[in-house]
């Protein structure tokens, strides 16, 4: 391992980070746009409105059962609802539908239709880059790219943004972008202005390959956590009256199948978190406070997975239950290394 | 296993109004328990919090008995609460206690549903399978023999009856969430036998020592209730060397880079010497006790001759870090067989001392580049040490010092081989050499293994539980035409895709004019 961390690399990884905020903050403002207009017009011109060609291009861009399911929601839950609507949701299938749906017969207008897409491929770019950032960092040091909190924190922003990514392939969840490149693109501001530190060697007991196995699984599963969080709050938050945005079941299902991938993924984190321990630490478990914290995080998740099999607690409940787990899941990266000191502190020697 | 799916069972064995009867006490036992176990799963999450907020003993002694010296009352009342051992505390104890029970009252129910269900036949097609989530119009004149075999491909376990095939799969959902539940059981209960059956202790050694896992060595032992002296790994060893690796120059100067401390190990009593390096994340393991290398420290060495001309003191003396960043520490030597008075020395170690503007010295570096040892303090009289009461080796405690004779305050650091004489003739003391110490820990715990076993088991078995569906097909046939319905038991993902790729399976081929009329 190279003592002296390789500067030109270092200064590389310094400016991609910067990029790549910008990107983010680009895409959030194209997600928003359509957030903002696009959906409730892809939902009228599904129905069978003028802007018809878009509105193809747009449903060939997400699997067949997505167009469905905003032709459903929207029909439950916008303020015209009417029983013809929610009967027939095939889409075309009613010819009178289009003149009900909120953009009336106006569509808007091309470019608030691209924003969507668009917004997805500056999301790739901007994730490419802070791949590329992390990357550069750790060839920097010669080691794993997440031995302190700031290349942690960065490397939380790419599994998020990457779970974001990855699952908007299967899943019709592009309505989440806004959120997530807007989290990301704090997270990496946050990062980049309070937590940065030049590179270099990490602490001696962060010197072992299960760094590369403990802590990539809990960034991945945390990036599932934070896309799940982020249908959490706006289930919480979203009012009926709220057309543009997913329905609540829609949110939920989201923020379902997020926590579902991840919550094994955090499982296995932890438990190789005590195999280091038991490695660096002479314990396996000791109830150090970031010990105590990925606990309570896991046991919180156990919990909405228990809500969401219990009657009564489906839905609102289960979400709240889901929101604790994950703000404790952020007080466990945050708040623990600032209020609590123990072995986990990045700073000294085990001990 | 879901709240959805005992209905339909229970509906099918019996008459509607029994069933009705039976499914509501069903429903509520299931409430109740399950609503049990979600409040105990977060009374445990909530009372693991102040497990993070207060310091914990065996976690952080210092901050612990810094709080009783702070602010004694409060340290009392929040020891009488259980505060600072909350994971031994017994309303901690209670509440794990309470929820493993819950779940073996629930676990051993859900067992032997799930192995009736393993073994009893997938029901009857419903009359109507247009109503089912997933439907398809199949073509071709599909008999029921062929559906079955079919779905048999798929690995469905199918049954037939007149004009019909059920196919179901995914029992390893439930499969996978009993193991679940039951290696949580088996991972608790390894902590358990590790912590009656186990020992920890901690022991200090300085370059050159050695140590033999008896009681007797350790500074501090901690056995399980069940451990029996006797039963310690006989293994011993020598510390031969130890090196620290730092960063020299940057912004992360000082920075240590590596640890290492070379051990000459015999396994057993008489065993072949061999030699060891010792690492942060590489512990030594003899038959399953582990030792692990803690910390380090400075041992500077000295000789200290007594105002009778003897030779008082001459060992090395393990320094306490004040300053982990450069390591400046402090030592204390206490020396009862000085004549005609017992000596008591304070020194401050500075591996790498410089001197600071105002005539102060101070270490600028971890490495013992220019080590110094400076005596802040040599005393003469009582050290108090008759009293029987176990005094710090690290400290003089201050109503003593009081008592005694101060001989010097501060004097200018010595190098190694250099000598102060103290004032008055009461003798001299030389720094003679610089020696390092590790901290080390020794650990046996016999639930270590099985612990790992029940914590993988429980992550296969919650991928099993997490990811696979119950799901049921139905093919009815006759009449010229054949026609499917699908529906899952259990949420997440969507069955529509597979139940395409099951109908193109029963169809001839792939895409033959199958019309999925969803
Ligand atoms: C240490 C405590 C417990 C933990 C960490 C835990 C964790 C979990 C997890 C992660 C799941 C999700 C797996 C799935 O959905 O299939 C689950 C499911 C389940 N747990 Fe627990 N559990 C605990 C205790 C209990 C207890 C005490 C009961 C019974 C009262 C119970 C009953 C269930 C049931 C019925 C399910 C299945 C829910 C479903 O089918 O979706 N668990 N548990």
């Amino acid at each position: 391992m190279p003592a002296e961390a390789d500067a030109t690399l270092a200064a590389l990884s310094d400016q991609l980070i910067l990029a790549a905020v910008l990107f983010y903050v680009i895409a959030m403002l194209g997600y928003a746009l359509e957030l903002a207009f696009g959906r409730a017009s892809a939902r009228s011109s599904a129905a069978g409105t003028p802007a018809q060609e878009a509105a193809a291009q747009e449903a060939a861009a997400v699997p067949a059962e997505a167009a469905l399911a905003t032709v459903g929601g929207g029909a439950t839950t916008a303020p015209e609802k009417d029983g013809d609507a929610t009967a027939s949701p095939e889409p075309g299938g009613d010819a009178g539908t289009g003149a009900r749906a909120p953009a009336g017969g106006r569509g808007p207008s091309p470019w608030v239709l691209r924003a969507g897409p668009a917004a997805l491929v500056l999301s790739w770019i901007g994730f490419a880059l802070n791949l590329g950032s992390l990357l550069t960092r750790g060839l920097a040091a010669g080691r794993w790219p997440w031995g302190n909190m700031y290349e942690f924190v960065v490397a939380m922003c790419l599994a998020a943004m990457g779970a974001f990514l990855l699952m908007q392939l299967r899943y019709p969840i592009r309505f989440l972008g806004a959120s997530v490149s807007a989290a990301a693109a704090l997270g990496l501001g946050f990062a980049v202005h309070s937590l940065h530190v030049e590179t270099g060697p990490a602490m001696v007991a962060l010197n072992s390959y299960w760094i590369a196995i403990h802590v990539s699984a809990a960034i991945i599963a945390s990036g599932l956590f934070i896309v799940a969080g982020a249908c959490g709050v706006i289930y919480l938050i979203r009012n009926d009256a709220a057309v543009h945005l997913p329905t609540r079941e829609e949110l939920d299902r989201v923020a379902h199948r997020a926590i579902v991938i991840g919550f094994p993924i955090w499982t296995f984190a932890v438990i190789a978190g005590a195999l280091w321990a038991d490695k660096a630490w002479g314990r396996y478990w000791g109830w150090d406070p970031k010990e105590v914290w990925a606990f309570i995080t896991w046991v919180v998740y156990a919990g909405y997975l228990h809500a969401r099999a219990t009657a009564g607690w489906k839905g609102r409940a289960a979400t709240a239950v889901q929101l604790v787990a994950f703000a404790s899941l952020l007080f466990n990266l945050i708040g623990v290394n600032i209020f609590f000191e123990g072995l986990h502190s990045y700073a000294e020697l085990p001990g | 296993m879901t709240v959805t799916e005992t209905p339909d069972r229970t509906a099918e064995a019996r008459p509607a109004k029994l069933g009705a009867a039976g499914w509501a006490r069903w429903f509520w036992r299931t409430l109740t328990s399950m609503r049990t176990a979600l409040i105990l799963l977060f009374l445990f999450a909530l009372a693991s919090v102040p497990g993070s907020v207060w310091p914990q003993r065996g976690v952080s002694d210092a901050k612990v008995a810094q709080y009783y010296t702070d602010s004694p009352e409060l340290a009392e009342w929040l020891d009488r609460l259980w505060l600072f051992d909350v994971f031994k505390a017994p309303w901690f104890a209670a509440i794990y206690l309470l929820l493993f029970i819950s779940l073996v009252g629930c676990v051993l129910p859900r067992t032997a549903a799930h192995l009736r269900e393993l073994r009893r036949k997938p029901p009857a097609a419903p009359r109507n399978l247009s109503r089912l989530p997933q439907r398809a119009v199949l073509d071709g004149d599909l008999t029921v023999e062929e559906a079955a075999r079919r779905l048999r491909k798929l690995r469905f376990r199918v049954t037939t009856g007149p004009g019909w095939a059920a196919g179901e799969k995914g029992y390893l959902r439930e499969t996978g969430n009993l193991l679940f539940h039951v290696a949580l059981l088996g991972l608790l209960i390894s902590v358990g036998v590790g912590s009656l059956y186990g020992y920890r202790g901690n022991v200090l050694i300085v370059e050159g020592d050695g140590f033999a896992n008896t009681v007797a060595a350790y500074d501090r032992y901690m056995p399980g209730t069940q451990v029996n002296a006797e039963s310690l790994e006989p293994f011993s060893f020598t510390l031969e060397d130890f090196q620290a690796t730092y960063i020299a120059r940057g912004e992360k100067r000082g920075q240590a880079l590596d640890y290492s401390a070379r051990l000459a190990v015999s396994d057993r009593p008489g065993a072949a010497e061999r030699t060891y390096e010792l690492k942060v994340n590489e512990p030594l393991d003899v038959n399953g006790t582990m030792t692990y290398l803690l910390d380090h420290g400075y041992a500077p060495t000295f000789k200290i001759t007594d105002g009778s001309g003897q030779v008082a003191f001459e060992g090395s003396v393990p320094c306490l870090v004040v300053q982990p960043a450069t390591f400046a520490s402090e030592c204390v030597i206490k020396i009862p067989d000085a004549q005609p008075r017992q000596l008591g020395i304070m020194v401050a170690f500075l591996p790498s001392a410089v001197p600071t503007q105002d005539g102060e010295w101070t270490s600028v570096f971890p490495g013992a580049a220019n080590p110094a040892a400076q005596v802040y303090g040599a005393f003469a009289g009582d050290l108090g040490m008759k009293d029987g009461r176990p005094q710090s080796v690290y400290e003089i405690p201050a109503e003593i010092l009081k008592k005694m004779t101060p001989l010097v305050m501060k004097a200018d650091p010595l190098e190694v081989g250099q000598k102060l004489d103290l004032p008055g003739g009461a003798g001299s003391i030389e720094f003679t050499g610089v020696k390092e110490w590790i901290a080390l820990q020794i650990t046996h715990d016999p639930g270590r293994m099985p612990a790992l076993l029940s914590a993988a088991l429980a992550t296969v078995a919650l991928v099993f539980s997490l990811t696979i569906r119950r799901r049921r097909v139905w093919v009815r046939a006759g009449d010229g035409g054949a026609e499917a319905g699908g529906l899952t038991r259990t949420e997440g993902g969507d069955f529509g895709e597979e139940f395409a790729r099951v109908v193109a399976a029963l169809n001839h081929g792939p895409n033959d004019g199958a019309k999925n009329a969803r």
